[in-house]
């Protein structure tokens, strides 16, 4: 049985400081988390963090223990968000939504704390320096750093089975959630234009990493929830998106499809023969014409694979509903949009321009080239496809097309400012940030699972969350209505 | 494998060009080159200088 699609997106950002003689990339990310948490900082509690647990059955000691990052910087915002260093770049993990447009909401709402980090870090660095951010995934030279989406999964399912039909959507998807890349990298080939930032990074199938040997499936198994009854499906073949649009059927589309194998409705067998080759032959095709071999003998192109997925999400959505993906409004124009956009890939893929990233970005190296004559290999070329992801609003060539009016938006500026404070109504995130927006003094520590509050007395105490739709706005409002202090608020929980 | 199965058909870059030259010019269409040509000019304002240098310069630490 199904569970609701609670979603989130954790994006690492490039980062440059510039015209600093040793440009140390800890110490930029440090520079700009601290500057946008200028006032009290509430730290991260590590206590049930085991990224090493594996959801194939098995604790592997040698992952990357959490323990390394405490020295870093380490903040959860009151919009329900944290915000830290992770490895060499700042990483901004959305709040946990219930619905892929309010997720399109939470993640814009990351950039603008990007950009205003950058002011804020901009008031502390010298004379010359710069903190520069990129929503990218790339630095075009073989190194790769993440966006990673996560959803939550009834842990009933099997893991197999999950693979079983996550490797040819998470393949194929790609024709909409490509943020657009000139060239490629890791021995990939010559190409001069691809759908995804990330397609030439991924050398497995399944397993536990994600920085050496990545594979299209990740098994990372903490389900920051209760474990008897959820995982958490860790996304790691993705890109960073800007285009609104792109965010939201990327999430969308999963959440259904999710919610589909949960439910048994993943009746075909879409399995690929060749999923690593198969993500490159994808993302080295802007024509959308390639076509991957299926298992069962026959090809097909990855547009024609998607569209099998949207017939059996059709009749999902006809037999089941679409309550548990973020509802049957917003359920039913991810549907219109994936169809509309199926379509529009079969037809041209350039009527996509303002909508897909790799359109978008796609159309506006073209009219370079066409103005400027230029050949794929121009260094102009590759700085166009760099700062398109410029997080700065006047240096992002994405925001000035936004600002043209080239670019499709499906939130309001207002709602995405709003964001940047406010928790999202319907999931514990608001539990979370309105204890911090009300109480920052008495937040001692918080996660994604429990926040721990000094309430004057000792001990300490600790809220577990183990519920991700528990603590929403519908639950627990007129609780924090009746409590004045954190004290009070612990007492009632109790009784 | 993945070779011999690029490029089935033209690139849509390709195709876009074909219609471009069957299609008459019309007022609307050039109103359209002319607002293209004014947003190149206004992105040429902001790109950085130098994007040879500035493209190699750019070089991040593997994450995750």
């Amino acid at each position: 049985m199904g569970v609701p699609k609670i979603c989130g997106i954790e994006t690492e950002y490039g980062v440059v400081l510039r015209g600093a003689p040793d440009p140390n990339p800890v110490l930029a990310s440090s520079i700009l988390i601290n500057g946008y948490v200028e006032q009290r900082r509430v730290g991260w509690d590590f206590e049930d963090e085991s990224p090493g647990r594996d959801a194939r059955g098995y604790a592997r000691d040698a992952a990357v223990s959490p323990d390394i990052e405490t020295h870093l910087v380490n903040a959860v915002l009151t919009n329900g968000a944290r915000y830290y260093v992770d490895h060499a770049h700042p990483e901004y993990s959305t709040p946990e939504c219930s619905d892929a447009l309010a997720l399109v909401v939470a993640d814009k709402a990351g950039e603008r704390i990007l950009a205003q980090s950058m002011l804020a870090a901009s008031r502390v660095l010298p004379e010359g320096q710069e903190v520069v951010v990129y929503k990218n995934n790339s630095d075009g030279k073989g190194n790769s750093y993440g966006a990673h989406e996560n959803y939550l999964v009834d842990r009933a399912v099997p893991f197999a089975v999950l693979v079983r039909t996550l490797l040819p959507w998470l393949v194929t998807r790609q024709v909409f959630t490509g943020a657009g890349k000139v060239g490629s990298e890791n021995s990939a080939g010559p190409i001069d234009y691809q759908i995804s930032q990330r397609a030439d990074f991924f050398e497995e199938e399944v397993g536990l990493e994600t920085t050496l040997k990545r594979p299209i499936v990740n098994t990372r198994d903490e389900p920051h929830a209760d474990p008897q009854k959820y995982r958490r499906l860790h996304v790691i073949a993705g890109d960073a998106n800007l285009c609104e649009v792109s965010t939201f059927l990327k999430v969308g589309t999963t959440a259904v499809v999710l919610a589909m194998i949960e439910d048994g409705f993943m009746e075909k067998d879409l399995t690929l023969t060749h999923p690593v080759d198969a993500l490159r032959v994808v993302s080295h095709d802007p024509a959308c014409q390639a076509t991957v071999e299926l298992a069962d003998g026959g090809r097909a192109t990855a547009v024609e694979v998607q569209w099998e997925f949207l017939r059996l999400a059709r009749k999902y959505a006809d037999e089941v509903g679409l309550a548990h993906c973020g509802g049957d409004a917003v359920g039913n124009m991810v549907l219109e949009r994936w169809e509309a956009t199926l379509g529009a890939l079969e037809d041209d893929p350039l009527q996509l321009d303002g909508q897909l990233d790799w359109v978008t970005k796609y159309s506006l190296l073209r009219a370079y080239r066409e103005r400027d004559g230029l050949d794929w290999d121009n260094p102009k070329l590759h700085l166009l496809d760099l700062q398109y992801h410029d997080v700065r609003p006047h240096r992002s060539l994405y925001e000035r097309l936004v600002r043209a009016g080239k670019v499709e938006r499906l939130a309001t500026e207002q709602e995405v400012a709003g964001a940047t404070a406010t928790p999202p109504s319907t999931t514990r995130a608001y539990f979370r940030g309105m204890c911090l927006a009300r109480w920052p003094d008495a937040v001692v520590a918080a996660n994604w699972d429990s926040i721990i509050l000094d309430v004057g007395s000792d001990p300490l105490r600790r809220i577990p969350m183990m519920e991700p739709t528990r603590g929403s706005k519908e639950h627990v409002e007129r609780l924090f209505a009746a409590c004045a202090t954190p004290a009070e608020l612990v007492a009632r929980l109790a009784s | 494998m993945p070779e011999r199965e690029r490029k089935q058909k033209p690139a849509p870059r390709e195709r876009t060009q074909e219609t471009a030259e069957v299609a008459a010019p019309t007022e609307k269409a050039e109103k359209l080159k002319d607002d293209i040509d004014g947003l190149l000019d206004e992105i040429d304002s902001v790109l950085e200088d130098n994007a040879e240098e500035f493209v190699r310069n750019y070089v991040q630490k593997g994450g995750e």
